[in-house]
């Protein structure tokens, strides 16, 4: 009790803990915008590096921080189909173009003039759409590390209270997925007991008919459960405040969507931009407020908001800021062109703003170890001879 | 703390009152039993207490039912959580997060329950249930007891006056049942609380019991205490029945009780043992050799050698698990198999194609409904028929008829009951005339009445040549219809021989009757009525 409150601090941060998810979040777009000002690979390819280094420091074990690889996979997806695209749909050489090879061109009807296909394409051509189509993987790579390091349900759970029911359905079908395929398995693996021998539509309904029944039994079940549990208990909610809670949050959506084309998009008129988003959140957060204000329940064991937290939500803010405020600048170094073919250079400032969001890695609390099982339990019976999904299934 | 005030419910399109005129009293602090079959109106009373009839399920109520003061009428069961809390069959169905610690802290967030309040009540009720080391697992890893302790945990974090339990051991082995009845129990001593239990295999509360309400089944509800209401119910369990057989007043509830009183029936019997039934000496219809069954590195069921004789009714016992549904899976051809052989008049049923092996061996899945499909009875039957033309077996609305008559043609197969369903579901799998049938876990669910016709339908397939094969774990019910049991562990068969060997020497087995009069060697009442009618004959 008698610490300070910064020692304090210091040492629950160094506590294995699960970091706030919206933290995380925040992290995360603060470089999806960062990434989103250039178009250096050498930037981009850092930030991935930067990405890959915080994972590998803070994730923790659950299925879902397994899948940052997938994303991995998208990226690189994303990258060859914009380069053929970008092949297919050939732009044509000037002189002194690098051709690679020419594909054969196809000849378009004359309404469709403007499109061609085929033709040759050169190495410019191909390395500015891989630069195109990496700039978009890296910011697809950032949304997946959100993902991988937070826990999506603790992330829906942060939901404002006149969401909650949204967040609730979405946890619910999450949990209730691995259920149905047992199901599945279950009701196909019954059928060879009555021989059905029919292809086709009969299969699919004597599958779909007792699946179907089974889960909408259980989601009754489900339903009766969590209403007599208390879900959905409610203040007063008047027509007068629905009708205001919608308009808010209509308008505000509008503001929103306005102000990310106006800062996102290059040739937005620039009043478009940060007003807009501000007039957009504002409304939106009168909305939720006034939505929430019925919704009474409280969170258990709620993610803190402290230093750590602080940080790593900073970094990415600090990433973006100085990417953004480096454009006047260094437009030429942080979109490089590759007419003439030529090494981009690396700008020290962006390249300092990207590896300050590696800081998180460092800031960032080490994530909970799972539970050990106690040594009295380890090799107990239970657990060996209950595994009670396993040998239900003799699929 | 509940009372029902002239309360009548009917649902839509019903044509009779599931409850008509009930007047009930329940006390704090009592353990109040609801007794009554099938269909009789028990879910409706326990879905009556906190609202859910009618406000979920729909129907029309009439008369007033009031929970610690709070009428139903006006309190939908979201604001009745705090003073009512449900726990139904089926713990998994009701579970709506997915580890142990945040399933217990569910109902409190509803409730907007302080954090730090949250989070002690969280601590207490891991202790209270014993599962602190469980905390963190995923609540479809651990066992089905644990599941309905954490189920029982989770609506007791709200600290509500009234529990409400709607069969929470039938999906159960004995002996997990065993731990949450205990755990129950305990519940009312050490936390006052009140409970309303519904339960199907009576034996197992009965002695805890404060007061039975019983519902007769045609909407009229008696109650008072369990030794005077069970003077006159049609359910009841062994050691009430043999009290009543002895005329023992008041009625034994307790094994403890009746063994106290047994020394005059011992008098009675003289000392003299049932007519020993001889042993079923059929041709051997199903031989299986070192069956092994393994689940990547699970090993369900190891090197199991077993025979099935004609005429033979097999009880196949053993915990959750213990690989009873694997073997017989595999001895049917449609499971997995990795080594051992199985021979049904000489042909491996799972070398054949799926019609030819269920024309050797039928199997009744756990859940029935898996195998129906169509919209109705007379649908589902004509189906059957054109599935096993070959066979020359009788139609299966024949067979339909032997087994459970009067299932009406037009009727959905889900709107059966259990047994009607299960019949249903048996005669479509007698339809290809196999001689051997295997029933995995037919009494789930069932109550006495159809767990008496289940019986019946045993015992006429028995003598038409069948050998049978019945997973349960039901002690009582393999005591009146089995010859033989079969005990697996983990894989292994421990035990097997005939059924009074096996059951009496077994603490966990033996049925209530064997343990009231050992060491006569009686397994139930109506061994016991043979034997006395025998001597009063002489």
């Amino acid at each position: 009790m008698r610490s300070a409150p910064a020692h304090r601090l210091r040492d629950s941060g160094r506590l294995p803990r699960a970091l706030h998810p919206i933290a995380w979040w925040i992290w995360a777009i603060g470089l999806v915008l960062a990434v989103n000002r250039t178009t250096n690979p050498l930037l981009l390819i850092l930030t991935l590096a930067v990405l890959a280094f915080v994972i590998a420091n803070r994730r923790t074990d659950a299925p879902w921080a397994r899948a940052f690889k997938y994303y991995l996979w998208l990226g690189l997806f994303v990258i060859v189909l914009r380069i053929v695209f970008q092949s297919v749909f050939s732009q044509g050489a000037e002189a002194g173009d690098h051709v690679l090879f020419t594909l054969p061109r196809i000849s378009t009807p004359k309404w469709y003039a403007g499109v061609q296909i085929g033709g040759p394409v050169t190495l410019e051509a191909t390395l500015t759409a891989a630069v195109d189509g990496l700039r978009l993987a890296t910011m697809l790579c950032c949304i997946g590390a959100a993902n991988a390091l937070a826990n999506p349900k603790r992330a829906l759970r942060v939901l404002p209270g006149a969401l909650y029911e949204l967040g609730m359905a979405v946890v619910v079908s999450i949990t209730l997925a691995p259920q149905l395929i047992e199901s599945v398995q279950r009701v196909a693996r019954a059928r060879r007991l009555r021989a059905g021998r029919r292809k086709g539509w009969r299969v699919l309904r004597s599958i779909a008919t007792p699946v179907l029944a089974d889960a909408l039994e259980r989601s009754l079940m489900l339903a009766a459960a969590m209403d007599s549990r208390g879900y959905g208990r409610t203040g007063p909610a008047t027509t007068a405040s629905r009708r205001l809670t919608g308009a808010l949050m209509l308008l505000g959506m509008v503001g929103l969507c306005a102000g990310c084309y106006g800062l996102l998009g290059n040739g937005a008129p620039r009043f478009l931009g940060l007003p807009a988003i501000l007039a957009g959140a504002v409304l939106c957060c009168g909305g939720l407020a006034l939505g929430g204000r019925r919704v009474k329940r409280t969170n258990y064991r709620p993610d803190p908001w402290r230093a750590p937290e602080w940080v790593v939500a900073g970094c990415g803010v600090a990433t973006a800021v100085m990417l953004y405020l480096s454009t006047g600048d260094d437009a030429s170094a942080l979109n490089p062109s590759f007419y003439p073919l030529r090494f981009p250079p690396l700008p020290a400032l962006p390249m300092i703003a990207i590896l300050i969001a590696g800081v998180a890695a460092v800031a960032a609390p080490p994530p909970p170890k799972p539970r050990r099982l106690a040594p009295s339990q380890a090799g107990a019976p239970s657990r060996i001879s209950e595994p009670v999904t396993a040998p239900k299934v003799p699929a | 703390m509940i009372s029902f005030d002239r309360v009548s419910v009917t649902y839509t399109g019903a044509s009779a009152p599931v409850l008509r005129d009930v007047s009930l009293r329940v006390e704090e602090g009592e353990l109040c039993l609801v007794v009554g079959g099938t269909g009789a109106g028990k879910s409706t009373l326990l879905g009556a207490i906190n609202g859910l009839v009618p406000h979920f399920t729909g129907g029309t109520i009439g008369g007033r039912v009031t929970v610690d003061g709070r009428d139903t009428a006006t309190h939908p069961p979201r604001e009745l959580a705090d003073v009512v809390g449900v726990v139904t069959q089926d713990p998994l169905a009701g579970f709506v997060t997915d580890t142990v610690e945040e399933e217990l802290a569910y109902g409190m967030e509803q409730l907007a329950i302080a954090p730090e309040v949250m989070r002690k009540r969280v601590e207490e009720t891991l202790d209270l249930l014993s599962l602190a080391e469980l905390r963190d697992r995923p609540l479809h890893e651990i066992s089905g007891g644990q599941q309905q302790r954490v189920a029982i945990g989770a609506v007791l974090t709200a600290h509500p006056r009234v529990l409400v339990l709607d069969e929470p051991t039938s999906a159960l082995d004995p002996t997990a049942a065993e731990e949450v009845l205990a755990t129950i129990t305990r519940l009312v001593h050490d936390l006052g609380l009140t409970v309303v239990l519904a339960e199907h295999r009576l034996e197992r509360v009965v002695q805890y019991a404060d007061t039975v309400v019983y519902l007769a089944g045609d909407g009229t509800v008696a109650d008072g205490p369990p030794a005077e209401m069970f003077t006159r119910t049609t359910v009841a369990p062994p050691v009430v029945e043999l009290g009543r057989l002895a005329g023992w007043d008041p009625l034994p509830l307790s094994v403890r009780d009746a063994r106290r009183r047994a020394p005059e029936l011992h008098d009675r019997l003289n000392g003299g043992g049932p007519a020993p039934a001889p042993p079923p000496q059929g041709e051997t219809l199903l031989r299986g050799r070192g069956v092994l069954v393994r689940y990547g590195e699970i090993v369900a069921v190891r090197g199991v050698d077993i025979d099935l004789r004609a005429g033979e009714v097999t009880a196949l016992m053993g915990r959750n698990g213990s690989g009873k549904s694997s073997l017989m899976w595999a001895l049917q051809g449609s499971g997995r198999r990795q080594a051992g052989s199985v021979e049904v008049d000489g042909r491996d049923p799972k070398a054949l194609s799926a019609s030819d092996a269920r024309s050797l061996v039928g199997l009744v899945p756990q859940t029935p409904s898996d195998l129906l499909y169509l919209n109705s009875v007379d649908a589902e039957l004509a189906q059957a028929d054109s599935e096993s033309e070959q066979s020359e077996s009788a139609p299966a609305r024949e067979l339909l008829d032997r087994l459970a008559p009067g299932v009406r043609g037009e009727l959905d197969p889900r709107d059966l009951s259990e047994g009607q369903r299960l019949s249903l579901v048996l005669a479509i799998q007698l339809r290809a005339a196999p001689r051997v049938m295997l029933l995995d876990e037919p009494t789930r669910g069932l109550d006495y009445q159809a767990k008496h016709e289940l019986k019946e339908i045993v015992e006429m397939l028995a003598a038409d040549g069948h050998a049978i094969v019945i997973a349960t774990h039901d002690v009582e019910f393999v005591a009146t219809a089995c010859h033989r049991v079969v005990v697996m562990a983990e894989g292994d068969v421990v035990a097997d021989g005939p059924t009074p060997e096996i059951v009496r020497s077994s603490p966990a087995f033996a049925p209530q009757v064997a343990k009231i009069l050992a060491p006569l060697p009686y397994l139930t009442v109506a061994e016991v009525e043979c034997a006395l009618a025998a001597r009063a004959a002489r």
